[in-house]
């Protein structure tokens, strides 16, 4: 299973891209473990600077504005 | 993997192609109506204000013709800044500059970064997670306030507008002194040897793991798409900040008299500068918001240093912004940033009203 965490203080973008994470996985039939991370010092750590941000087990794959969704599905079964 | 997820129609390369020619096609088409319309704004607003029932030449008469005239213009202009600006930023992320500015500790790094924080794109929602990037990579606190403060100083849809509504000369003022108060007051704060008002779990992060994001490829066609989804979400956001400035514009064009403008706004009373300070930090709207009532101010009478000054702390000092920044800086910092900028903005109102 794979462990996505969505990075976001909470504005409406970050929640829109948290929804579709949780959508493209299950299109794809995945099972996704997505968290939420809103805590700033976790998002900063993270190196994360520009919100939404996404990583899939442990790994930074997208910072910025909301994801493609077609990129994102890359990311999930890569 | 086998499961077929995403439309097939934009993948193969021919049908890229095809795709590529209908947004650019798109786009200027868009643009050059949205030209062609700029052009007919004046006949158009005469002819609204001409179906109300009420002399032209009356306070009521002008206030409607400020306001249909201002409407669609601004919301042109915005549209087409928004746009541009939205496909040029996406060339930069604050990933790139934060890798710039690493490293950048000399005097440059100030102008260096207010450069940046025109030119890169970030919402003051993560405006946090933003700093922190920053100052865990070791870039300076003033370098990192310089970007801070110049971003929605000198930002483009301001600019812009104040070309479109009031004329370059004053845009160009404003550009050049904003842009002088960001290096400055970034300079400032950085020799103050601020790091120590920084709340304590900022400082005691070490320096953060610079991750090295992958680079996505961008095509035209995705930067296009970038500018589309900038206009979608901020002209959708500020649509009624737009309509309240340029009602508030319409209100003072209509009916305030000169003379009452010219006692509270002009250049001889001394105290009309930190006066227009101190009601534009609460104030709370962006600059698509406060153009049109800079515009009315201006057109009757009011100092051009009291109003730049008005417009700059309604525009870089909001107080939203500083609760933001509450959850990194002391409040002892926050009033010493506040105090710096507000000395920038004050020195500049002061210098226009004698100079004019």
């Amino acid at each position: 299973m794979k462990n996505v965490k969505v990075y976001g203080p909470g504005c409406k973008r970050c929640e829109a891209t948290e929804t579709m994470v949780k959508e493209v996985a299950a299109k794809l039939g995945m099972e996704v473990a997505v968290e939420k991370v809103s805590n700033p010092r976790e998002i900063a750590m993270a190196g994360v600077m520009s919100t939404p941000g996404i990583s899939v087990d442990g790994k930074l794959v997208h910072a910025g504005g909301l994801p493609d969704a077609a990129k994102l599905e890359g990311w999930l079964t890569a | 993997m086998t499961i077929e997820t995403h439309d097939t129609a934009t993948d193969t390369p021919a049908d890229r192609g095809l795709d590529d020619w209908r947004w650019v096609l798109g786009v200027s088409l868009a643009g050059l109506v949205l030209y062609v319309l700029y052009g007919q704004l004046i006949p158009f607003s005469e002819w609204v204000t001409g179906l109300f029932p009420v002399d032209r030449e009356s306070h009521t008469g002008e206030a409607i013709a400020f306001f249909v005239y201002d409407v669609p213009k601004v919301l042109i202009l915005l549209t087409g800044i928004v746009f541009v600006t939205g496909v040029l930023r996406s060339w930069f992320s604050p990933e790139k500059t934060r890798a710039i500015l690493a490293g950048k500790s000399q005097i440059w790094g100030y102008p260096l970064a207010a450069a940046l924080g025109v030119l890169t794109p970030f919402c003051s929602c993560s405006s946090v997670p933003l700093f922190i990037g920053f100052v865990s990579a070791g870039i300076p606190l003033g370098v990192t306030f310089s970007f801070l403060i110049a971003g929605p100083m000198v930002g483009p849809v301001g600019l812009g507008l104040l070309y479109g509504l009031v004329g370059w000369q004053i845009a160009t003022i404003y550009l050049v002194f904003g842009f002088s108060i960001a290096t400055g007051a970034g300079f400032v704060l950085g020799r103050m040897g601020l790091e120590r008002y920084l709340q304590d779990w900022v400082r005691e992060l070490n320096a953060g793991p610079v991750s090295a994001l992958p680079e996505e490829s961008l095509t035209l066609v995705d930067r296009l798409r970038i500018g589309l989804e900038q206009v979608r979400e901020i002209v959708g956001k500020v649509w009624i900040w737009v309509l309240v400035g340029i009602g508030i514009g319409a209100a003072i064009h209509g009916y305030v008299p000169e003379e009452l403008m010219l006692r509270i706004m002009g250049g001889e009373a001394w105290w009309s500068v930190p006066a227009a300070v101190v009601v534009g930090v609460p104030m709370y709207t962006n600059a698509a918001g406060v153009i049109p009532i800079v515009e009315a101010l201006l057109g009757k009478g009011a100092a051009l240093g009291t109003t730049l000054a008005f417009m700059m702390s309604v525009i870089a000092l909001s107080l939203p912004e500083m609760i933001i920044l509450k959850q990194v800086l002391t409040l002892r910092l926050i009033a010493i940033f506040l105090a710096v900028v507000a000395s920038g903005i004050l020195a500049t109102g002061f210098l226009f009203n004698a100079l004019l």
